[in-house]
């Protein structure tokens, strides 16, 4: 695959993390979190087959899709989280700042794992970082379901450059759609309640 | 037959059958039943070993191919499957006394399966995964213990706050521990590259600080203790932190530089006291039941890591192991207890539960003298072993002796604090235990194990002292 469609992933998956950290509306979210799991497929088609990195993206999919279904009938008591900080701007800072510590550090962590490519290793530590940005933004079932799906997405596309595994794979995928449950359990559990 | 589908396979399938019966006693039974077959089987029939019964020649073959990879539980397993379906035998027949048979019992019996799995898969870096998939399915679990609370008309805090977090500390500590697996195995020899070394070592601290909920990792725990019913916290927690300590030693085992690094003792011990006096000392000043148990649980983690840490590999593995039974026993009964007060008072901080002893005696009795145990204390069942490791630990520094006691009296204090609370009662309140019939059994019971194990000690240690030679290396 040529570098340059590999550097448009990591710059695409830059994007949407980054959204997902500024969005407030829900419904965007989750259209970022679809995106950064289209992103993160062409990184780990890279190594692995393409019918493993597709069942990887479809397994992204499917949590996206019960994050929202959950999220739509939680909806009344979740959309506005009361978190500190509120603004924009600062998240926005905050990205940046994560972001390029990522990226210089990318090169050293290419180094380390043999096969790994550099656009690999930066978009996988851009989604690890932000991830564990966003959870550490958030008490919100939803938004931190969100933040550790980003950073397991981070691990994984890390993780397929060194081990091709159809168990692991297959692990790692019930590992995200359990997430994705466990989060949608949580939200609705929180929406539950609240409304009581 | 092989024996990860009797030990895993058929445990996973009894534990969707469980979820779908009507009667929670029904689930109850079935579950200790089947638990304790389960620990049968592995007494008479352990895999890999050929058994004659008369004409009749039984083997259970060892390994499974699942994917491609080996799911693998040998003749040397024999002890910790014994002890761990022993175990969860136990924990379910609790049930009868708290309730949350369905819960407790069928989704306990997949997590002690995927559990299981963790420590049959080869190569064993991949335990982590089995681990994560077997917290991802706590969540209903602990979750749905909640929402029975509030239905109960509990006060505990509208909140999911550590269910979250524990959500969250968990899932972060299973990256590091499989990219750490990775790069151990490229050193798999020999520390070859130190940088090399020095990066695996780091991530293996960070998965292992996550996984076993060490010291500044833990918070969580008293606030799930708090939000969540505490007999299933104890049980979850007892399970996962046991797995996950087992993982710590095969890492430990599979390699040699790692087994023979003198930093290693160090970092566990620092870790491990770390753990252990912070846990002791904030106990002393916590004013909620299920907080102080959680407090008593990440403890015995500390403990556990301090056990390790001796120099004397054999001995350190005898007090770990024989620490499993005590301990399994204090938090379960400690819990109980715990979960019978909050059936009756919907809340267990001091206010709420003082004087209930003239109407709940035996679960006063039961979270004071399993609080005790867990500190130490002559006659009862953790006594023996703790003075042992004690007495190692004063013999190869004396602050790590001194903080050991420090720890030691926290939980002590909190201890006398408790019974001073659950005693405050007027006079003119007469004594009239309120416990039911199955509750009043299990905990009398529990208490005469918690006396009898802390009295004759040796009782359990035939079963015990087999488990380190489930270890190629340490345990010899």
């Amino acid at each position: 695959m040529p570098d340059v469609l590999l550097w448009a992933s990591v710059f695409f998956l830059a994007i949407t993390s980054t959204s997902l950290l500024l969005s407030r509306e829900w419904r965007w979210s989750i259209a970022f979190l679809a995106a950064q799991y289209l992103a993160a497929f062409w990184l780990v088609e890279f190594h692995w087959p393409f019918t493993m990195s597709a069942a990887k993206l479809v397994t992204g999919w499917m949590a996206a899709a019960v994050l929202g279904m959950t999220q739509l009938h939680a909806q009344p008591t979740l959309t506005n989280e009361p978190s500190w900080p509120q603004g924009r701007t600062f998240r926005l800072l905050a990205a940046g700042l994560v972001l390029l510590a990522a990226l210089a550090t990318a090169q050293q962590m290419a180094g380390w794992l043999p096969g790994l490519e550099l656009p690999n290793a930066s978009g996988a530590l851009i989604l690890i970082s932000l991830g564990l940005l966003h959870l550490g933004m958030t008490a919100n079932p939803f938004r931190a379901t969100i933040g550790l799906l980003t950073f397991l997405l981070g691990f994984e596309t890390l993780y397929a450059a060194i081990e091709n595994s159809i168990l692991v794979a297959g692990l790692l995928s019930t590992i995200t759609l359990g997430l994705a449950l466990a989060g949608s359990y949580l939200i609705s559990l929180t929406a539950w309640e609240t409304n009581e | 037959m092989s024996a990860p589908l009797i030990w895993i396979g058929l445990p996973l399938m009894l534990a969707v059958f469980l979820l779908l019966l009507p009667r929670e006693r029904l689930v109850t039974a079935l579950g200790t039943v089947s638990a304790l077959l389960l620990t049968g089987i592995a007494y008479w029939l352990p895999p890999d070993t050929t058994q004659r019964l008369g004409s009749l020649s039984l083997r259970i073959e060892p390994s499974l191919t699942l994917l491609g990879r080996q799911i693998t539980l040998d003749a040397g397993d024999q002890t910790l499957l014994m002890l761990v379906y022993g175990t969860a035998a136990f924990w379910f027949f609790g049930t009868f006394a708290v309730g949350q048979a369905r819960q407790i019992v069928a989704l306990g019996m997949a997590i002690i399966a995927l559990l299981m799995a963790s420590l049959a898969v080869r190569p064993f870096l991949y335990s982590a995964l089995f681990i994560q998939v077997a917290v991802l399915m706590s969540v209903p679990l602990l979750a749905s213990a909640k929402i029975k609370e509030k239905a109960h008309g509990s006060a505990a805090q509208p909140s999911v706050r550590g269910l979250l977090r524990f959500l969250i500390s968990q899932t972060l500590g299973m990256p590091f521990i499989l990219l750490a697996g990775f790069l151990l195995s490229g050193i798999e020899a020999g520390p070859a590259d130190v940088a090399q070394v020095i990066q695996a070592s780091l991530l293996l601290l960070l998965g292992f600080a996550f996984l076993l909920a060490v010291f500044p990792l833990n918070t969580w725990l008293p606030l799930l203790a708090e939000e969540t019913s505490p007999y299933t916290v104890g049980f979850l927690l007892t399970m996962l932190s046991t797995f996950g300590l087992v993982l710590a030693l095969n890492f430990i085992d599979r390699f040699s530089w790692l087994r023979n690094s003198t930093q290693l003792p160090t970092v566990l011990q620092f870790i491990g006291i770390l753990t252990l006096v912070t846990a002791g000392v904030w106990a002393a000043f916590q004013r909620h039941l299920a907080r102080i148990a959680a407090y008593g649980l990440l403890a015995e983690i500390g403990v556990s890591l301090l056990a390790i840490s001796l120099p004397d590999r054999q001995i350190g593995l005898q007090i770990l192991f024989s620490l499993l039974l005590p301990r399994t026993l204090a938090l379960g009964i400690w819990t109980m207890s715990i979960n019978i007060l909050q059936t009756q008072t919907g809340d267990l901080r001091f206010a709420a539960v003082q004087g209930l002893v003239r109407r709940y005696p035996l679960a006063t009795a039961g979270v004071i003298f399993s609080n005790l145990s867990l500190a130490g204390t002559p006659l009862l069942a953790a006594f023996p072993f703790r003075q042992t490791l004690w007495e190692r630990l004063a013999l190869q520094s004396f602050p790590l002796a001194f903080w050991f006691g420090i720890a030691s009296l926290g939980l002590w204090l909190i201890a006398l604090r408790t019974l001073a609370v659950l005693t405050m009662s007027p006079d003119n309140v007469e004594w009239n235990s309120q416990e039911t019939w199955p509750q009043r059994i299990l905990l009398s019971i529990g208490l005469l194990a918690l006396f009898l194990l802390g009295s004759f000690p040796q009782l359990a240690q035939p079963v015990l002292t087999s488990l380190p030679t489930m270890f190629e290396f340490l345990g010899k």
